[in-house]
């Protein structure tokens, strides 16, 4: 496929959908989102970039491959389940910062429930960049 | 601590899978941190096993979210020994190679699948939540169905896909009855539900759904009539991996059907076992009849699983004490003998260059070693005292005597010497006879590769577990007792889970 429209677009689409992922990301604790559904867009946008014609570029966020993504958001997955067990709470139990505000951006609250979401995330692209690979017949090394 | 050491069969395998997983361009390196790791695992099962049998269950609310509204986590005796004896077995079939035999496109992703073999059969022995158990089912099966096909061989395929389709249909099954559970009960926790279902006092709801649950766990059990996926792929897979399979798959299916069916679908809550009895007489007989019929060496084996499971399960329908300690007994003692005589079965096809025993022989002149590893656990699961399959049967028997089941009796005994006729059929054809020619007079060798010193050091580790169950029988038995007390009182698991909670 050489669509000129497709493969201008890609290069202005894909960080956007990058941005808006993270937001949804963030959203998600409290709102429909999440790490999931985040990590989908996420991943529409390495596609949208693999399928213009581009193909995955050399250097970048955009260059780097599923096994990168695999291990880093399962680790921060189980990582972010044991803080709880250090205080008085247990296995998996949220432990939270105290929430303070940013200007735009509002109230924010960050604890271990987001860092699970982050690693939903980047398991999440991990996991369909594999399968596209798979697809597409490449090998994974 | 408590919290830590209870959370680590989980944990351990879930933090391997990740390490393999960033190095599963290096079999080298995969493979050192799986067996160190499993290792670790080995031990964190074994404090595990010797603090709740000193200090009773432990439960674990995860994320703090208490019983019945949260997912918990129960470690009881039965768990925990489960627990222990998989993660032995897993350590025993990454000592003998999990590649040996077998030509895997990518070597260094096995052990990201062993990992998550071991996690998803961990995370069931310890769950006390239906829909969790669930989860870990599929964690299981997607595992298992990579490891099986992964060679990417025809027959693999066509096997791996009848073992894939017929558990998606099982674990379809068992969604409607969790379901239906949850839709009644309001309530997904295993202790809450056992409670709650004792005054529900709708017997067709109580077997409507302990009929749907029960045919997910009978087929993942391999209980007939649900077993044809287990003797069409078993064979197919590696020799260590069916080692793996033949250990622990079958038997988290029997795990699952002791633990709900003596917690949740009891007779006082209106549930009829009768079928259950009748269903493992049928399998007992259908899977030794297989074997019989059999020469195919892992073949005959698998359907002798089937057999065996007949023999758990029927001890389940008993439902006395003993019959329960019996059926804990059975399991640990099954799976150390059933992933030995895999692992044998994988060195004779490797050194023949084929599975058909009528062209081996000679191999007791040969291999004395390898004839030692296989005579141990054939006469075992035989039933020859003094070795464990014997006092395994001799309290199953019994527990039949004292329920009056003479139907089972005969069908057990009947069963019994055909079990060994099995076994001797591979001993003459293998390892008695004298070795066969082909038709161009050279014997049959095989270029599979095949390492000297690790698949004897892990087939020899697993007979001296069966000869520790032999010999200190009376200890594990006594193991047994204590957690087969725990299965057939309910209420002690369902203190353990809602202690603090007022219903």
């Amino acid at each position: 496929m050489n669509s000129i429209l497709l493969h201008i677009a890609a290069r202005f689409l894909s960080w956007p959908l990058l941005i808006v992922s993270i937001w949804i990301l963030y959203r998600g604790h409290n709102l429909p989102g999440g790490g999931f559904i985040g990590g989908l867009l996420a991943a529409a946008g390495f596609l949208l970039y693999d399928l213009s014609g581009h193909g995955r570029p050399d250097r970048g966020f955009f260059s780097l491959s599923p096994f990168f993504f695999l291990p880093l958001g399962l680790g921060l997955a189980v990582f972010s389940t044991l803080p709880g067990m250090l205080g008085a709470g247990t296995f998996m139990q949220g432990v939270w910062l105290p929430a303070f505000e940013l200007p735009l951006l509002g109230s924010i609250h960050l604890g271990t429930p987001l860092i699970f979401d982050i690693g939903v995330w980047f398991a999440v692209i991990g996991f369909i960049l594999l399968l596209n690979g798979t697809l597409a017949g490449e090998e994974p090394s | 601590m408590n919290d830590l050491l209870l959370i680590s069969p989980i944990l351990l395998p879930l933090l391997l899978l990740i390490g393999c997983l960033a190095s599963s361009r290096h079999e080298r390196r995969s493979s050192v941190i799986s067996l160190v790791g499993t290792a670790v695992l080995l031990a964190a099962c074994s404090v595990l096993l010797f603090k709740v049998s000193t200090h009773g269950t432990l439960t674990l609310a995860v994320g703090g979210w208490m019983p019945p509204f949260g997912i918990v986590l129960v470690a009881d005796l039965l768990s925990v020994l489960m627990l222990w004896i998989s993660a032995l077995v897993g350590l025993v079939v990454l000592i003998y190679g999990i590649n040996v035999g077998s030509a895997g496109t990518r070597p260094g992703h096995v052990y990201v699948l062993i990992q998550g073999l071991l996690l998803g059969v961990n995370g069931s022995f310890l769950t006390g939540d239906l829909f969790n158990l669930y989860v870990w089912f599929e964690v299981m099966l997607i595992s298992s169905f990579i490891l099986m096909v992964r060679e990417r061989r025809k027959k693999q395929l066509a096997g791996g896909l009848t073992y894939v389709i017929l558990n998606l249909l099982a674990s379809a099954m068992f969604l409607c009855g969790a379901g239906m559970l949850y839709g009644k009960l309001g309530t997904l926790n295993l202790a809450d539900m056992a409670v709650k279902l004792s005054s529900v006092g709708d017997p067709e709801f109580v077997n409507t759904t302990g009929a749907l649950l029960f045919v997910a766990f009978a087929a993942k059990a391999g209980l007939f009539p649900f077993h044809f996926w287990l003797p069409a792929s078993y064979h197919h897979a590696g020799p260590a991996t069916s080692a793996l399979f033949a250990g622990l798959l079958t038997k988290v299916g029997v795990y699952a059907l002791l633990r709900i069916f003596t917690l949740v679908f009891t007779a006082e809550n209106g549930f009829s076992s009768t079928l259950i009895l009748y269903l493992s007489m049928a399998t007992m007989l259908i899977g030794v009849l297989g074997a019989v019929a059999q020469y195919n060496v892992r073949r005959l084996l698998a359907f002798h699983i089937i057999s065996q499971i007949g023999y758990m399960t029927a001890g389940l329908a008993l439902g006395t004490h003993l019959a329960l300690t019996a059926v804990v007994f059975y399991i640990l003692h099954h799976i150390a003998v059933k992933s030995t005589l895999f692992l044998v079965g994988g060195v004779l096809e490797m050194k023949t260059g084929t599975a058909d025993i009528r062209r081996h022989g000679g191999f007791y002149q040969s291999q004395p070693l390898l004839a030692f590893c296989f005579l141990v656990p054939a006469f075992s699961l035989g039933g020859i005292p003094p070795l464990s399959g014997f006092w395994a049967k001799l309290n199953l028997l019994q527990a039949g005597v004292q329920s009056g089941e003479w139907l089972f009796l005969a069908m057990a005994l009947g069963v019994g010497i055909l079990t060994l006729f099995s076994m001797v059929k591979i001993w003459n054809e293998s390892f008695w006879k004298a070795q066969p020619s082909t038709s161009d007079g050279q014997p049959n060798t095989s270029d599979l590769p095949l390492a000297r010193g690790k698949p004897y050091l892990a087939m020899l580790l697993l007979c001296a577990l069966t000869l520790v169950f032999s010999l200190g029988g009376y200890f594990v038995f006594e193991l047994s007792a204590r957690a087969a007390a725990n299965l057939a009182d309910p209420t002690l698991y369902i203190n353990a889970v809602m202690k603090g909670v007022t219903p």
